[in-house]
């Protein structure tokens, strides 16, 4: 596309069915304590397959 | 929804729903911002007008630019729909597992920080060390309500662990006595001041701990005025030596250098960029969490400068990665596509149900900023949650819960907040905190742009 660029995402829609392991981090366990971001949080199965 | 903004040099297009990132001229963002409220011949018409300057926007140009948005749309990567609601309600009305705690290891500090939420280490109750019994128990009650989750979490934290350092190695070498046994795999976190490291803790926790939280604000003079020994001297040129020499010997294994900023320092990239001086990479710096009236609270005549500022940082995170001295800043770290899926960004931060805090009697409470709240007692190690009514209104916490985040943008990015901010200040966990959120948003327009600039460069 000539006045678009897609970034290369994750898609939400189609981790409805691939997600939900619940392997990951707790939200603000490791670092911050006072606020809560789940953005910067890895995926754990994602992290496998890398 | 789409969240559009101009940032940097960037024009950049958030799809929400779907979580994907585009990055537009000027042309394609005013088509993507009227696309929806507009017929495909008043978009063309209003454009050749806004742009009847620019001999190269014709009316073929305007519809190409439609039709590829159109394509977008069609293939769910803008303007895709919210199916997300029902979920966050049926997810997090299933049974839920532990797979974090917290542990209060010692409610008592050698240092007198004015700003500390946890009231110099106290919890506003009595000073206390958590025995090897209960932090052994802990360990147990963990395991037990982790179901099939083999990662679990345990953060020592205080007040100042390193206090009750003993019971800390008693506790580590007792859980992985048993990991193999129980398949878990537990990843420890310190979180300290940096007083009473010595070559034995930096031994321990370089060999033990995923992850270590070194607690410095800065400049000297920032961290000095705030974070003060007992006897009211500066703690500055006690722990920064130790803090470099325990980071030189961890090697590649997780750290992060975590200040807080205040009212006092609101021009806090110069205290991120004092630490990366002093040779950390892996920083964090937070907003103080604090009264309205306490003397050293941000304001919000002070958001404008703290928005430039996160905007200074972000082009100099840039700037330095090309230099090849990249620093990194623990709320610009997204993995656009590795990061976490929808049902993490819904559920919330998981305080309550797959998180609580130990204090060191003992007791449950959904995480550590509840600590000394008797409403928020949820129960003991020992005979686990009694206060199913407080942990229940914790499960439905979750990014759809706030009507006030109905609007936002930023929701799968934040998943509803942060429960103890929300109480602070609003009254309720299902409030908001405003001027949190309004930090939280500048943040993440901030690590996208930086992602767009990363991917287009």
């Amino acid at each position: 596309m000539k006045r678009i660029k897609t970034i290369e995402t994750r898609d939400l829609n189609k981790s409805v069915k691939t997600g939900g392991c619940g392997e990951c981090q707790t939200s603000c366990q490791s670092a911050c304590k006072t606020s809560c971001g789940v953005a910067n949080q890895q995926c754990e199965k994602c992290l496998d397959e890398k | 929804m789409i969240h559009q903004y101009k940032l940097n040099g960037y024009n950049i297009v958030l799809d929400v729903y779907s979580g994907s990132v585009h990055s537009v001229d000027d042309l394609a963002y005013d088509v993507i911002e009227m696309y929806k409220s507009n017929s495909r011949e008043g978009i063309v018409s209003a454009l050749l007008k806004k742009y009847k300057n620019n001999p190269e926007i014709t009316a073929d140009e305007v519809n190409d630019c439609i039709d590829d948005v159109q394509e977008l749309e069609a293939k769910g990567k803008l303007f895709a729909e919210d199916k997300y609601e029902n979920l966050a309600f049926d997810f997090k009305s299933r049974n839920t597992v532990i797979k974090a705690l917290c542990l209060h290891i010692a409610h008592t500090c050698n240092l007198n920080c004015e700003y500390c939420f946890a009231s110099q280490g106290k919890y506003h109750g009595d000073r206390a060390l958590m025995s090897f019994e209960v932090g052994k128990r802990a360990i147990d009650f963990l395991v037990e309500n982790s179901g099939s989750r083999v990662n679990l979490e345990v953060d020592f934290f205080g007040g100042e662990p390193l206090m009750n350092f003993d019971v800390v190695k008693q506790i580590v070498a007792y859980a992985r006595s048993i990991e193999k046994e129980k398949n878990k795999n537990f990843r420890f976190t310190l979180t300290t001041n940096g007083m009473l490291i010595n070559d034995d803790v930096i031994e321990f926790a370089n060999k033990e701990c995923h992850n270590v939280v070194l607690s410095l604000d800065g400049r000297k003079k920032v961290h000095d005025s705030l974070r003060k020994t007992v006897g009211g001297k500066g703690s500055y040129d006690i722990i920064v030596p130790k803090f470099q020499k325990f980071v030189k010997k961890r090697g590649d294994k997780n750290y992060y250098v975590r200040g807080t900023y205040t009212h006092n320092n609101t021009d806090f990239t110069n205290d991120i960029f004092h630490m990366a001086d002093l040779g950390f990479t892996e920083l964090s710096m937070e907003p103080v969490v604090c009264a309205p009236d306490d003397p050293y609270a941000l304001t919000y005549d002070d958001l404008p400068v703290l928005f430039e500022q996160y905007e200074i940082l972000a082009k100099e995170m840039l700037k330095r990665e090309k230099e090849g001295k990249p620093i990194t800043f623990y709320h610009y770290m997204i993995d656009l596509t590795g990061g976490p899926c929808i049902y993490k960004r819904i559920s919330g931060c998981g305080s309550g149900t797959e998180y609580m805090a130990v204090t060191p009697w003992g007791e449950l409470y959904p995480c550590h900023q509840f600590v000394g709240d008797p409403k928020y007692s949820l129960g003991n190690i020992y005979d686990g949650v009694t206060n199913r009514e407080i942990q229940n209104e914790f499960k439905l916490c979750n990014a759809y819960a706030r009507p006030d985040c109905k609007k936002c943008w930023a929701r799968l990015y934040c998943s509803g907040g942060c429960a103890a901010n929300a109480y602070h200040s609003s009254g309720s966990i299902k409030g908001v905190y405003e001027y949190g959120c309004q930090l939280f948003k500048k943040r993440m327009e901030c690590a996208i742009m930086m992602k767009v600039a990363q991917s287009c460069n």
